[in-house]
């Protein structure tokens, strides 16, 4: 702390600046409680946990599983931007804007990462979720961030699943076409589903194949124009825009139920 | 494990001196709300952002649902009777109309092409003489009938009908379903 007379220390010098201390203003981080300090007073940091058990970090015991289902997600944020550049969803555009993405744009990796980084992300994910259990680390006080988990699996799920449509070739379509008729085999909203025609005013029923929880989704009959183009906001907007508030939840609960886990 | 308490040592406990509300001061509002009013309308104000949310929702949902759909027509004019030959599977409007035109000795009718059991496209294989799902191998008679895989009905028909010129149309948005008997219906077919 006494370093500042130190003229010759150009690091000391430089911490010493109104700059440096306007940023961090708990000064050079010396004292255990300034280290503590400076986790807690940044606004990304403050979601961790300031202090770490040892035996809580082994890679033996966690996996890093759930930092790197972190890590990939920002490496499919950075590269799905990226993408975002040169692919236009339409039905004209969509496919040739894919293949050239991967023969014509310079640096054709690219879409590769994100391909193979999403599948990379749903392992990790689970992976994840398999460590949490086997580790008994969803017990309380844990129990809620566990729910929180659950939530991020499915959205994570429902990213891959939008993202398979925008290829817009012929394993895109039939796989959505085949997983939106779930949705048409909702209870009482899905035209297919059970109670579909409880919903009716004598002759006319209300939830049909043109009007029921497929057809939100999908935005038309089958998947078409409509379907591309709701995957693609939902995809690169509506999802991410969800799935970073519950991670923000998620990590700032790992340091309020008391950090990591540890080893029993 | 023992970790050191990092407060402990330097911590700096600055004790704030609260500085104590007199009398004076409390009685100095005129205006004192009691707390029924009060509760009315923390009540009042909170049922009506309620009532503007759950409004806001209702046409949030119904936003989802467009009005004005390009898809392709649900009734199409698919020629004339003599341009289909007895005990041909016609795939002229497959690609644009997703149907079928099947004719056999007594009656021509619209075949749906979209399989029973999750919508994929089946394949007409001529030399089989069947309907083959190319997704999980459901498999149908020329009829329409199922017999093999995981398809759980037959594939629908869709109303047929001659125009007065003798143009056969197709409308997509009636349909026909064997397992509930009505592919007997005279609309399910045209009889040649």
């Amino acid at each position: 702390m006494a370093n500042s007379g130190d003229k010759k220390n150009i690091l000391g010098r430089i911490a010493e600046t109104q700059v440096v201390k306007s940023i961090f203003r708990t000064g050079v981080p010396r004292s255990r409680r300034q280290r503590m300090m400076i986790i807690l007073n940044d606004v990304f940091l403050h979601l961790h946990p300031a202090r770490l058990p040892v035996s809580g970090v082994k890679l033996k015991y966690t996996w890093c599983m759930g930092g790197l289902s972190f890590f990939i997600f920002l490496v499919l944020t950075v590269t799905g931007i990226l993408l975002m550049f040169y692919y236009r969803p339409t039905v004209e555009y969509a496919y040739g804007d894919m293949i050239d993405l991967r023969e014509q744009v310079p640096l054709g990796i690219m879409r590769e990462i994100h391909r193979w980084g999403a599948h990379l992300m749903v392992i990790s994910v689970w992976l994840h979720m398999f460590r949490v259990f086997m580790t008994g680390a969803y017990k309380p006080p844990r129990e809620f961030n566990w729910v929180v988990g659950v939530i991020l699996l499915v959205l994570t799920m429902l990213l891959s699943f939008t993202g398979y449509l925008l290829p817009w070739d012929q394993l895109a379509i039939w796989a959505i076409t085949v997983g939106s008729n779930m949705a048409g085999a909702t209870p009482f909203a899905g035209a297919l589903g059970p109670g579909s025609s409880l919903l009716a005013l004598g002759d006319v029923n209300f939830i049909t194949p043109s009007s029921d929880a497929r057809f939100a989704l999908l935005g038309g009959r089958f998947v078409g124009e409509g379907a591309l183009l709701r995957f693609y906001v939902l995809h690169c907007i509506g999802l991410p825009f969800i799935i970073m508030i519950f991670m923000s939840v998620h990590f700032w609960r790992v340091r309020k139920d008391g950090g990591i886990s540890t080893p029993l | 494990m023992t970790v050191p308490n990092p407060l402990q040592g330097d911590a700096e406990n600055k004790s704030v001196v609260a500085t104590p509300i007199t009398r004076q001061e409390q009685t100095a509002s005129t205006e004192v709300m009691d707390r029924r009013s009060f509760l009315k309308l923390l009540f009042l104000g909170w049922a009506a952002f309620a009532a503007v949310a759950a409004g806001f929702g209702t046409m949030l949902l119904r936003y989802l649902f467009p009005n004005v759909l390009f898809e392709p027509k649900q009734s199409f004019s698919a020629g004339f009777i003599g341009d289909y030959n007895v005990g041909e599977v016609s795939e002229r409007f497959k690609k644009q109309h997703r149907v079928w035109i099947v004719r056999d000795s007594e009656k021509i009718f619209a075949l749906s092409t979209v399989c029973t059991h999750l919508g994929c496209t089946p394949n007409w294989l001529p030399n089989e003489n069947k309907f083959k799902c190319p997704c999980h191998g459901s498999g149908y008679y020329r009829t329409g009938i199922n017999f093999e895989g995981p398809a759980p009905r037959p594939l629908e028909r869709f109303k047929i009908s001659l125009s007065p010129d003798g143009e056969i149309i197709v409308d997509k948005t009636v349909k026909f379903q064997q397992e509930k008997g009505e592919w007997s219906d005279p609309d399910s077919f045209i009889v040649t």
